[in-house]
């Protein structure tokens, strides 16, 4: 990487408010445009259902067809678990089919937000 | 909605709703895909593998579209010319299905199947569906799920035709979720390149 993209890089994270906690509220707005199309809170479609993910073992939602691949991965999410499931899924789990990515740290911060929300929720 | 023209005769699309998908036209598309596979004869099994993943993946949301339209149609809530608009929509995704299936055959892969209309009914709780309105605003939030769905695993494919397959058939979706939100009055988006961030 050249010292510009450096630059470029530092000057787009300082200009972001510090999201340690991820904001829930757009996380939801976020789920809705990026996520709904293949999965919802409370069914199996084509991806799994979402309600409880945070800190559920990987794989484990019965009646859901995983991939081998995730079923058998061990992972539990945990916050930092799915964030590098969100940001690159066959790099976490090489063979899964979910396939979809979420390129910015800051979205994928206020996804897990709302996933966690949503979690304690019923 | 209704005056909306769609270029296939009503009776036809009718039938083909109702009935087995018209299969020379699906066939046409199936194989015009399959033929933009050619190329890939070369690439790894690896690889091949995971794109096959994520072609059952897509194929997946064409059964649950497909059945979500067959839902919409036989709620009886439609008009006829809403219902024939539907009905277009739904054979454009058993084209989309069909030539899915294909490519996914030809890679070596097993096509997933589909699941039971009363499956997907429960899934998208069909049952709250009460008048034309709510079904053309479920088949646009599907429409629109997809359309970021298909864009979004672009980068995912190994292969680049199977990617630019991804993007015709979000280019597909788009056009009827253009059709569906003219239908039910809502704006154009405000801002450009609002699909698949
Ligand atoms: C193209 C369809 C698609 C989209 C869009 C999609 N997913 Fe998935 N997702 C899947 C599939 C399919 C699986 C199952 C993967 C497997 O079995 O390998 C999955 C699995 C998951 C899992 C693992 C769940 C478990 O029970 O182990 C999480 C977490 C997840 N997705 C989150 C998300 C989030 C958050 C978004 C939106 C940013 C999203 N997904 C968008 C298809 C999708």
């Amino acid at each position: 990487m050249n010292i510009r993209c450096v630059a470029a890089m530092l000057l787009t994270l300082s200009g972001v408010p510090v999201y340690a906690a991820g904001d829930a509220g757009r996380g939801a707005e976020l789920y809705e445009a990026r996520c709904t199309g293949c999965h919802s809170l409370d069914a199996n479609r084509v991806g799994p259902l979402h309600r409880g993910v945070v800190g559920r073992r990987a794989g484990s939602v019965t009646d859901f067809a995983y991939s081998p691949a995730l079923r058998k991965s061990k992972l539990t999410w945990t916050e930092a678990n799915l964030d590098r499931w969100l940001a690159n899924p066959e790099a976490l789990v090489p063979g899964q089919k979910m396939g979809y990515s979420v390129a910015e740290a800051v979205d994928r911060a206020d996804l897990i937000a709302y996933l966690r929300r949503e979690t304690s929720t019923p | 909605m209704s005056k909306i023209i769609v270029a296939q005769p009503a009776p036809l699309a009718r039938r083909n709703f109702l009935g087995q998908a018209g299969g020379v036209l699906l066939s046409a598309t199936a194989i015009s895909l399959m033929a933009g596979c050619e190329t890939m004869a070369q690439s790894s099994n690896k690889s091949e593998s995971q794109d096959v993943a994520i072609l059952n993946t897509a194929l997946g949301l064409e059964h649950e579209a497909i059945n979500a339209y067959q839902l919409g149609a036989e709620s009886g809530l439609l008009d006829k010319g809403v219902l024939d608009v539907a009905v277009k929509f739904q054979g454009d995704h058993k084209a989309h299905r069909d030539a899915l299936i294909a490519t996914i055959q030809k890679l070596g892969g097993k096509p997933v199947m589909e699941m039971k209309l009363g499956d997907y009914a429960k899934a998208l709780k069909a049952d709250t569906l009460k008048s034309q309105t709510d079904v053309l605003a479920l088949a646009a939030k599907l429409e629109m799920g997809a359309i970021n769905a298909y864009l979004g695993v672009i980068p995912a494919f190994k292969s680049g035709d199977l990617a630019k397959v991804s993007g015709r058939l979000a280019a597909d979706e788009t056009l009827h979720w253009t059709v569906l939100s003219q239908a039910l009055g809502r704006p154009l988006p405000g801002k450009a390149l609002s699909f698949g961030a």
